[in-house]
């Protein structure tokens, strides 16, 4: 026995045969309730009054025509990751390295603006979403490296890997990349409006951006669901052991889903880049990854489900943004309702399997 | 001299909220159990036990409600892992997340305020030992208990029944269930336990370390807490080593950006995060079969020592650890 070993004890036990049979509508409606309530706690605990928040959590997001093009372009990223996130949650891997893998994106998907900002605007903007795609693939093939060369557990490999992207983007951002004239780490120097990506009249919505990320939710579904690639990515993550018995190249199937989910977190860093915020900011993931596990999580890599939940927890982080104005609180709790939601979800699982 | 003196005594009590947050983490995976809720019952106990401190003008009331804190994440990650059978990776993350909101969202009205903090305390007479009198006796009580705590978690593992049986659930949990342990009740122990060390650590940071609340407090120690535990092959006296040295790479770190004044100060403070990593890699390269060929045709003088260092830094996981028990 060696070290080797560490890589196990992570190990998802989703998807046991038993629990496949949940009825989801009743976890789904446990979740929600058990959730709401435990929020609900929350909220009256720091005097906010809950019918109040919830409103602005559930229909703050449709307020204003602003707010939901702002929820539309969370959600696309969310969405993007949340597939790539199918994939490697399909192959039994926690790939909490998604936030650096949308920070390398993004940095990569500077380089051609920065470079040829000549260049006709339809190409450029495919020149950056190739790069962003590439740069971050490239950062999860090292976690993929890590995790199947060097048998670091990828949670921690991910981990590491994120910090050290927030010190890259960071050194850019106050380094070369520098605003001209003062060095501010609140971002380089925004991008010409010419070749932001285009938006509907005076709202930030950039349709490109959704219709993107639909895309790679049908692909995924398609690939996760009715290729044969799919079928060996789900045997590998139930079962590596045994997929290699049956001729499937496990090492090889981990490091392809780690390739292609830092690729779409990828293309998502190079949208915050071109479409949200014109420019490199330090926290460009800005936690996007990390929300986008929870949404997996709470879907069991079920890509059908991806798109809804995708959506809602949009719309609650896009909703509670107005807290701290009208309510005088803070907007973490839409952070709190989606933990809430999938730690509810798990119990509820629990409980019926037990049944 | 002087300098080197005190900023070692700064390392060893920067040290201090890793070394309870380790230990916890420690006696809870050598009991079979991963709790990677770390960063995010941190950052509550943090919270709680400050806010607790503040409004009762007590430490110890800001340190009992930290740990009360730690525990009950603890309890809860037990309650859907150990009970319900749903994966300790997963619940585990989503505490992790969830506790990190709830922190922001309940210690918003404590953020930047002033608060109470364990008052530095010399131990009479021994603080003007030269050279150990500044470095080991001229902190604060919960640096004291750091410097206890390590001991105490060794001896306890591998020197009393109770800790044998400890290890036992980690690494056989079938035969301990045969010899008649309640397998699943004490891993709930070991993990409020442990969970209860983790919440002191968090306290650690707003009563002490780092004194105050602020949006994310500890900045990812948690993380890095649970790096700490692997690198010292989940063994006590390793692990502290880890935890001394990352609080050395992270001073150096802050000490480094005046050396180098052209780089942006943060890029810096990443680097023991990604070291961390670095050697982890390092560790299982030259625990790899690849590597134990290379070691087997060392000349003969070499190789002993060679592979005994090897097989000194490769220590393996528990063997259950991260397993669901099922009673046989």
């Amino acid at each position: 026995m060696t070290s080797s070993d560490q890589a196990t004890p992570v190990r998802p036990d989703h998807r046991s045969p038993r629990s496949a049979r949940r009825p989801p509508l009743l976890v789904g409606t446990l979740a929600l309730g058990g959730a709401l309530l435990f929020t609900s706690l929350v909220l009256i605990s720091s005097g906010v009054p809950p019918l109040a928040a919830y409103k602005l959590i559930f229909l703050g997001a449709f307020s204003t025509p602003t707010r939901i093009s702002d929820m539309v372009m969370l959600a696309s990223p969310l969405l993007l990751c949340s597939c790539g996130l199918t994939l490697t949650f399909a192959a039994g891997l926690y790939n909490l390295g998604i936030e650096g893998q949308m920070i390398l994106g993004a940095v990569a998907a500077m380089i051609p603006l920065r470079l040829l900002p000549g260049l006709p605007p339809p190409l450029l903007w495919a020149l950056a979403l190739a790069a962003g795609a590439a740069g971050g693939a490239l950062w999860a093939l090292l976690v993929a490296g890590l995790r199947v060369g060097l048998r670091v557990n990828e949670i921690f490999a991910g981990l590491g890997l994120n910090f050290l992207a927030s010190g890259v983007s960071l050194y850019l951002v106050l380094g070369p990349w520098r605003r001209i004239g003062q060095a501010s780490s609140s971002g380089t120097e925004p991008l010409p409006s010419a070749i932001w990506l285009p938006t509907l009249n005076n709202l930030r919505v950039a349709p490109a951006a959704p219709v993107i990320a639909l895309v790679a939710l049908a692909l995924i579904w398609v690939a996760v669901t009715r290729t044969r690639w799919g079928l060996e990515l789900r045997a590998v993550g139930l079962n590596p052991q045994a997929a290699g018995r049956m001729g499937i190249p496990a090492a090889r199937r981990l490091a392809e889903s780690l390739a292609a989910c830092g690729a779409l977190a990828g293309i998502a860093g190079a949208i915050q880049v071109i479409a949200v915020f014109h420019q490199l900011i330090p926290s460009i993931s800005s936690g996007i990854g990390l929300l986008a596990l929870l949404v997996v999580l709470l879907v069991r890599a079920n890509p059908a489900w991806v798109l809804p939940i995708a959506a809602a927890f949009a719309v609650f982080t896009v909703g509670s943004v107005q807290m701290s104005v009208s309510l005088g609180a803070d907007s973490s709790i839409a952070g709190v309702l989606q933990g809430a939601l999938v730690l509810f979800a798990l119990l509820a699982r629990g409980f019926s399997a037990r049944r | 001299m002087q300098q080197l003196l005190i900023d070692l005594a700064a390392v060893l009590a920067a040290a201090a909220p890793l070394i309870f947050a380790t230990m916890g983490e420690t006696i809870s995976e050598r009991a079979g159990v991963i709790n990677l809720s770390l960063d995010g019952s941190m950052l509550l106990a943090a919270m709680v036990g400050f806010a607790a401190a503040s409004i009762s003008g007590s430490l110890s009331v800001g340190f009992a409600a930290a740990a009360l804190v730690g525990a009950l994440v603890a309890l809860i990650l037990g309650a859907l892992s150990l009970s319900l059978g749903q994966s300790q990776t997963a619940v585990g993350f989503v505490l992790a997340l969830l506790c990190t909101d709830l922190s922001s969202f309940l210690g918003a009205p404590y953020a930047r305020k002033p608060g109470p903090a364990v008052p530095h305390a010399p131990v009479p007479g021994m603080s003007d030992i030269p050279v150990i009198g500044p470095l080991l006796f001229s902190h604060d009580l919960l640096i004291y208990a750091s410097f206890l705590l390590l001991p105490a978690v060794w001896w306890f593992l591998y020197r009393t029944r109770a800790g044998l049986v400890l290890r036992a659930l980690g690494e056989r949990p079938q035969t301990a269930y045969a010899r008649g342990v309640p397998v699943i009740r004490l891993r709930y122990l070991y993990m409020i336990l442990g969970g209860a060390l983790v919440g002191i650590a968090g306290a650690a940071y707003s009563l002490d370390l780092k004194q105050g609340w602020s949006y994310r407090h500890t900045f990812g120690t948690g993380w890095i807490a649970l790096a700490i535990v692997i690198f010292g092959g989940w063994q006590p006296w390793r692990v502290a080593i880890g935890c001394y040295l990352f609080a050395a790479l992270q001073a150096l770190a802050s000490r480094s950006q005046s050396v180098l004044p052209g780089m942006p100060t943060q890029v810096f403070q990443v680097a023991p995060f990604v070291l961390m990593i670095v050697v982890l890699a390092l560790i299982n390269l030259l625990s790899s079969p690849t590597a134990a060929r290379r070691l087997a045709a060392l000349p003969k003088p070499l190789r002993h020592p060679a592979e005994r260092f090897v097989a000194w830094l490769a220590t393996p996981a528990p063997a259950a650890l991260g397993q669901p028990f099922q009673r046989p």
